[in-house]
């Protein structure tokens, strides 16, 4: 049996607004092995990073985790008071931004930024935290590293400001690392540095949870993929499998969108429509309304996740007929 | 910085020098003698004559301006014609008071706006926050002199604990401070709440908490020093304006300062005198503006040139 670095059950994350109830993540389940990289796909707002900030405990009102249970190596956090969340954040488990632009304190040393992850978490002198950021941005490979520690963030590029950032998640060596689409505001050359990193960081022992909606990055390194859709999950299987056998509509259609253009097609394949209002989805499965395969039975009843062969499951009832 | 410090520098010496020559020029085109008006009624036209002459009001213009500048230069800013006394010394003793006040109500500005936005931002929509943003409200709308008799009213006349006017000790600044600082209070206070609550919303404030911060933490290290940028601006504007004194408030309490003298100035026709209050008001916002820059280079590394 697998050791699990991180387990989610029946996770689910509510929104109360004036407008009704909207429930983004909508009883998602999932598992990262220890020393993998896995991947969660989706549209934008179909609750990937939702999922990821609930996992951190980052969820802002008036969104609020309503369920589930959140295992991180054998233990539930979920349920664990605010201080005991705030003492694993940044120690054992971390996260990274999608914007390497915007997610630096624009007014602090890049150095100091990182410097305070160490502090927080150990008890130790001005010096030590420089020395133990110093090594960091070494093992993200982020050249003259003593002249970069007292840079402001306005004056590196952003793959060289991503660097820090997986520095200072990484700095106090955590079990888990969530990357929340690292290299989307990157060009593809330092994309490839970033990845590399990430497959770095798994072999010394941190396990990521990799969020993107490039299928081209979750190919390239992740060992399992999660696929969601308005805040479910619609498949999920190891990568290779689910590279050669997509099951779900949703999922082929993802492919399509991408292969079409490789096969020299003259137009480009694309899902129709866009992901539903979470206020107002339909009744049966949600994805029945941009599913060109729909029959009468998928608006009337919404499909559980059914496994089709192990580790393989998919959401979807012309599948699993 | 340098560069950008000295350039600055300049463009105070060219506002400066405009202001002098715009208040110069007008102040001696208006209709009216000044010699007439200080005189009285009943000055016969000779003496008028004797006196404007020996004042160099009879002078070109032009040679009047050169030997005006001259001597401010030199520090002599001529002799008060109402008061018949040198017009530094009268303006050095306002510009005392009206120091002590501005700095006072400046300070209770600053501690009460700043706690009140600071508390009002975290406490977002909760009864506490609302009833300080309705209060803050009441401080920029309510008008100094309403605010300055209420003051009066129950801190000295039904609690006697501090004066009603005058400058006799240090406690007859107290009021008189808070009357003038309250409205700055209160757009401190509401502008401190909206540049927090949207400093609050950046994504470095997700990776503040993403690291283990606290609530505490997040808010010192990270979202005050981008939050106060503007405030800091609005600060040292505010300051200016009050170091360039503060008529109401000096009238109501009786306080020699720099703004009952320009009213006795302007209503006296006193020309040096109103020369040198307004050169005081216009060194005042400028050196505000210069300090505002100044601080957002401090605070912003992003303003900082040349690194």
């Amino acid at each position: 049996m697998e050791r699990m670095t991180l387990e989610v059950r029946h996770l689910f994350v509510r929104f109360r607004t004036e407008k009704g109830v909207i429930t983004p993540v909508n009883d998602v389940s999932l598992q990262v092995p220890e020393g993998s990289i896995v991947g969660i796909v989706g549209e934008s707002a179909c609750g990937k990073s939702m999922t990821a900030r609930a996992v951190m405990g980052l969820v802002r009102a008036p969104g609020e985790v309503t369920g589930g249970e959140i295992i991180l190596c054998g233990r539930d956090i979920a349920s664990l008071p605010e201080k005991a969340r705030r003492q694993l954040r940044g120690s054992e488990i971390s996260m990274i931004f999608q914007e390497p632009m915007t997610s630096l304190n624009p007014v602090m040393k890049v150095g100091k930024q990182v410097a305070e992850a160490v502090l927080l978490h150990s008890r130790c002198t001005w010096r030590e935290a420089r020395e133990r950021t110093l090594a960091a941005f070494r093992d993200v490979e982020i050249p003259e590293p003593e002249a970069r520690f007292d840079c402001y963030p306005h004056q590196l590029s952003g793959g060289l400001r991503q660097r820090v950032m997986i520095a200072m998640a990484t700095v106090c060596k955590p079990r888990l690392l969530i990357a929340d689409e690292p290299t989307t505001a990157l060009d593809v050359t330092v994309e490839a540095q970033i990845l590399k990193l990430l497959e770095k960081l798994r072999d010394a022992s941190t396990s990521v949870l990799l969020i993107s909606h490039n299928l081209g990055v979750i190919a390239r390194v992740c060992d399992r993929v999660y696929v969601m859709y308005a805040g479910q999950i619609v498949e999920q299987a190891e990568t290779e499998v689910l590279f050669k056998r997509p099951l779900h509509p949703y999922t082929q259609g993802l492919f399509w969108s991408v292969s079409s253009l490789r096969e020299g097609c003259e137009t480009l394949k694309t899902i129709p429509g866009v992901v539903p209002n979470l206020r107002h989805l339909p009744e049966g499965c949600s994805f029945s309304l941009r599913c060109d395969r729909c029959v009468a039975a998928c608006e009337k009843e919404a499909p559980g996740l059914v496994e089709i062969e192990p580790g393989h499951a998919v959401r979807c009832l012309l599948a699993t007929r | 910085m340098k560069r950008s410090l000295a350039h600055r520098l300049i463009q105070a010496l060219v506002v400066l020098t405009g202001v002098v020559l715009i208040t110069f020029v007008m102040l001696r085109i208006v209709p009216g003698n000044p010699i007439e008006t200080m005189m009285g009624e009943h000055a016969d036209g000779a003496t008028i004559q004797r006196m404007t002459a020996e004042m160099g009001l009879d002078q070109p213009l032009i040679n009047q301006f050169f030997r005006y500048i001259s001597s401010v230069v030199r520090g002599d800013f001529g002799t008060s014609y109402s008061l018949g006394r040198p017009v530094s010394e009268l303006m050095g003793n306002a510009f005392a008071n009206t120091l002590t006040l501005a700095l006072l109500a400046a300070l209770f500005a600053w501690i009460v706006g700043l706690g009140c936005g600071i508390f009002s931002a975290v406490n977002k929509n909760r009864l506490s926050d609302r009833l300080l943003m309705g209060t803050s409200l009441l401080g920029i709308s309510l008008p100094v002199f309403m605010a300055a008799m209420f003051l009066q009213y129950v801190f000295a006349y039904r609690l006697h604990w501090l004066p009603v006017s005058g400058t006799d000790s240090w406690k007859g600044f107290i009021l008189p401070a808070i009357a003038l600082g309250w409205n700055n209070a209160g757009q401190v206070a509401q502008m401190t709440r909206t540049t927090l609550l949207e400093t609050l919303q950046e994504d470095y404030i997700d990776t503040a908490r993403a690291k283990g911060q606290g609530t505490m933490g997040v808010l010192v290290f990270h979202a005050l020093r981008n939050a106060m940028l503007p405030v800091m601006t609005m600060m040292t504007i505010q300051l200016s304006g009050l170091l360039s004194g503060a008529v109401i408030t000096e009238t109501v309490f009786s306080i020699n300062g720099v703004g009952r003298l320009m009213v006795q100035a302007i209503s006296g026709r006193d020309i040096p005198l109103l020369q040198a209050t307004s050169l005081l008001a216009t060194g005042m916002v400028i050196l505000g503006s210069l300090l505002a820059d100044c601080l957002y280079a401090v605070l912003d590394p992003r303003i900082r040139r040349g690194d």
